[in-house]
């Protein structure tokens, strides 16, 4: 027991080389399924790492869709340390969007710099809102987040599929969709800039937003009273309520800040890509994939930060397999490998141990020396 | 030590798909013509145009070897922009927008790309670009048909329909079905009802059941998912349904009597085909009764051999000229929707 550790066994029991292991077996797994289906892996994963490393287009184009994506995985992750579930995260991020989108409309003719931080705002505030209403059932009555948020996301999804009717909302052509949101609500890059740079026409300034944030909940959890709070709250509820915190204040502040930031990520994702929110027809999965994106960022922000990354460049290459004639289902196949064995890898220290320790067992050990002594 | 191992095992496998991955080049197209299809986010199983416009385009490769196709799929509104551009940056020959939804992203592409060839199945806001094909179908042609088989089949004499948005495109379908109709059964009365939805199956659900409580025996949606709905309730109520745009009769095999059918299958290989003869020009296509770009649904079991004579007599009369479907509100004073 007293040997020391190399310094690959200390790396290799750390969050980051298990995840680095798991994106490898996932990697694995899925070039598994390719050589089944009959596929050259060669072929389908060197389009995958093509569509996103080959030009400052194809990286600027991940780092578009990844934006999105760190939002999202940043209110899971946010939820997480708190000690709650926030698997609302797709509802937030409906609302928020499509309250952007309202106030994008409505208000366009504002000057971007208004009209910007106002539809961010409006964003924030109806993911707070979303949110907090969960968070109300959950103290007030005790009903299970989880039960009243996956509810709460239908209703999001719906109540934004009746804002589009709306005929001061849905679009004048026949697209089933809004209008698009005022040019001065864009966050693009300029025209100019975007085709000296040689970026994606969608290039935007999303990504910096998605830093700020990422340090902003960096800071909150690790730096405040507040943070510490709902920490504490998440280790262990009870132990926090003796100590004097306000547990249920924790679990709506908590659930609204998730809120919020998912609510951010919708704006994002309109103010940087689509313009536009079409009607519904099935869950787009932003939030859920927050969900991915927080345990493979093992809910540490800048974790978060890089998986958001990943998992952007991955749905945006994932996206090309076509092309090769292989089925983009590939890349759910890897990601869901992933958080597997991202979610079992606290097995694999177990087992770890469990091998060591079956020689000499340490706590019968210190039985037995007891008994010793009292002898 | 054990670890290592599983490390050193890992790292070889990372290795091997790195070198495999080095070899993925795909190989040189020649002389082909690549053809891209962008889809909506109904994705390219959808049962509905999507999927017929791949499996022409399939049929083209194999008929042609001349033509590379290959289909882009959009999970969100947000991915319909980059999956043109993924087709323009492959240097694709043409590539097709699939529905209305793409109108707003294909013009964009368009306008940026001037010497980049488009195609967009049933939109026609972009006709005024050189370099954009807008493949309308004459869906007041199928609608006609279909309303000729509600006209003769009706045993109650009143027929429904359910419309999924009143735009002066969506009216063809209602127009067509009455008058339809109306040639068949000139004192048939036809329910009419806008959903204003193309995805709420629970209003087509309730207006077919209203439908049916007011004497309806037989009713026509043009209303995509909201037309779900509309079958699941003639089901229930033991009425027929006709189908719009593609076969429906998979939905609901013993009431969806028949389907007025684009067959976007043929226009898409036609423009393709178009484009090998550098016979590829902008502005609007229409495909109709002529082409084979609409019909009605190969499905035809559960109508009478009466339905069957009066629907292949009311298709050559249109060929032969002797019948014109009417495009307008004017021509057509029993359309009520607005």
């Amino acid at each position: 027991m007293d040997k020391k550790k190399t310094p690959l066994e200390i790396l290799a029991s750390s969050k980051f080389v298990h995840t680095l292991l798991s994106i490898i077996i996932g990697f694995a797994v899925g070039a598994l399924f390719l050589v089944i289906m009959g596929l050259s892996v060669g072929q389908a994963y060197g389009k995958l790492f093509q569509s996103i490393f080959s030009s400052i287009k194809s990286i600027s184009y991940c780092i578009v869709y990844a934006t999105p994506y760190i939002a999202t995985g940043l209110s899971v992750a946010f939820s997480f340390k708190t000690g709650v579930f926030n698997i609302g995260a797709e509802g937030q991020f409906v609302v928020g969007s499509m309250s952007a989108c309202v106030v994008g409309i409505l208000l366009a003719d504002l000057p971007p710099f208004v009209l910007i931080p106002l539809c961010f705002l409006a964003a924030a505030l109806a993911g707070a809102l979303w949110g907090t209403i969960v968070g109300i059932l959950k103290t007030r009555w005790g009903i299970n987040e989880v039960l009243s948020m996956i509810m709460f996301n239908w209703i999001a999804f719906f109540l934004s599929n009746y804002i589009a009717g709306f005929p001061a909302i849905h679009s004048e052509g026949n697209a089933e969709a809004t209008r698009n949101i005022s040019d001065n609500a864009r966050i693009l890059f300029s025209k100019d800039f975007i085709s000296r740079m040689n970026l994606c026409p969608t290039a935007n300034w999303g990504i910096l937003v998605a830093i700020v944030l990422t340090v902003v909940v960096y800071f909150i959890i690790e730096k405040t009273t507040l943070g510490y709070e709902l920490k504490a709250v998440g280790f262990n509820k009870n132990a926090a309520e003796y100590g004097g915190i306000n547990v249920n204040r924790s679990i709506l502040t908590s659930l609204a800040i998730s809120g919020a930031l998912a609510g951010i990520g919708g704006a994002l994702l309109l103010l940087g890509m689509g313009g536009r929110i079409s009607v519904f027809s099935s869950q787009e999965g932003y939030g859920f994939a927050g969900i991915v994106v927080a345990l493979i960022g093992v809910t540490n922000p800048f974790g978060v930060f890089a998986a958001g990354l990943f998992y952007g460049a991955m749905t945006y290459g994932g996206s090309k397999l076509n092309l090769v004639g292989a089925p983009t289902q590939v890349v759910s196949i890897i990601m869901g490998t992933i958080v597997f064995f991202i979610a079992i890898s606290s097995i694999f220290s177990y087992l770890k141990n469990l091998k060591k320790d079956k020689p000499v067992t340490p706590v019968k050990n210190m039985d037995a020396g007891k008994e010793d002594d009292r002898k | 030590m054990n670890m290592k191992k599983i490390v050193a095992l890992l790292l070889a496998v990372v290795m091997v798909l790195g070198l495999a991955a080095c070899g993925g080049k795909e190989a040189s197209s020649g002389s082909k013509l690549k053809i891209g299809m962008v889809t909506d986010t109904g994705g390219v199983n959808d049962q509905s145009f999507n999927q017929g416009a791949w499996e022409g385009l399939q049929r083209l490769a194999e008929e042609d070897p001349t033509f590379e196709v290959s289909y882009l799929e959009s999970k969100t509104d947000a991915d319909y922009a980059s999956n043109i551009q993924t087709f323009i940056d492959e240097k694709y020959d043409l590539i097709i927008s699939v529905g209305f939804m793409l109108a707003g992203a294909t013009r964009e592409a368009a306008e940026a790309n001037p010497d980049q060839k488009f195609a967009i199945i049933d939109d026609d806001s972009n006709q005024d670009l050189a370099n954009v094909a807008c493949l309308m179908f004459a869906q007041e042609q199928c609608s006609y048909l279909v309303g000729v088989i509600a006209g003769t089949m009706t045993k109650t004499g009143t027929v429904g329909y359910v419309q999924g948005m009143v735009s002066e495109s969506m009216n063809l379908f209602g127009i067509g079905f009455i008058s339809g109709v109306k040639a068949a059964n000139p004192d048939a009365t036809v329910l009419q009802y806008n959903a204003n939805a193309f995805g709420d199956a629970a209003v087509g659900s309730a207006a077919a059941t209203e439908m049916f409580t007011k004497g309806a025996d037989i009713i026509y949606h043009a209303a995509g998912g909201t037309g779900n709905g509309v079958i699941n309730a003639c089901a229930d109520n033991g009425i027929y349904a006709i189908g719009v745009d593609y076969d429906q009769s998979f939905i609901a095999p013993e009431t969806v009597i028949s389907s007025a059918m684009k067959r976007v299958d043929n226009g898409v290989q036609d423009i393709c085909k178009a484009l090998k003869d550098g016979k590829f020009a902008g502005g609007v296509r229409k495909y109709s009764l002529t082409d084979g770009g609409v019909d009605i649904a190969p499905t035809t079991t559960l109508l009478t051999p009466e339905a069957l004579a009066a629907v292949e007599q009311a298709k050559k009369d249109i060929l032969d000229g002797k019948v014109t479907v009417p495009t307008t509100q004017d021509a057509c004073p029993d359309f009520i929707l607005k």
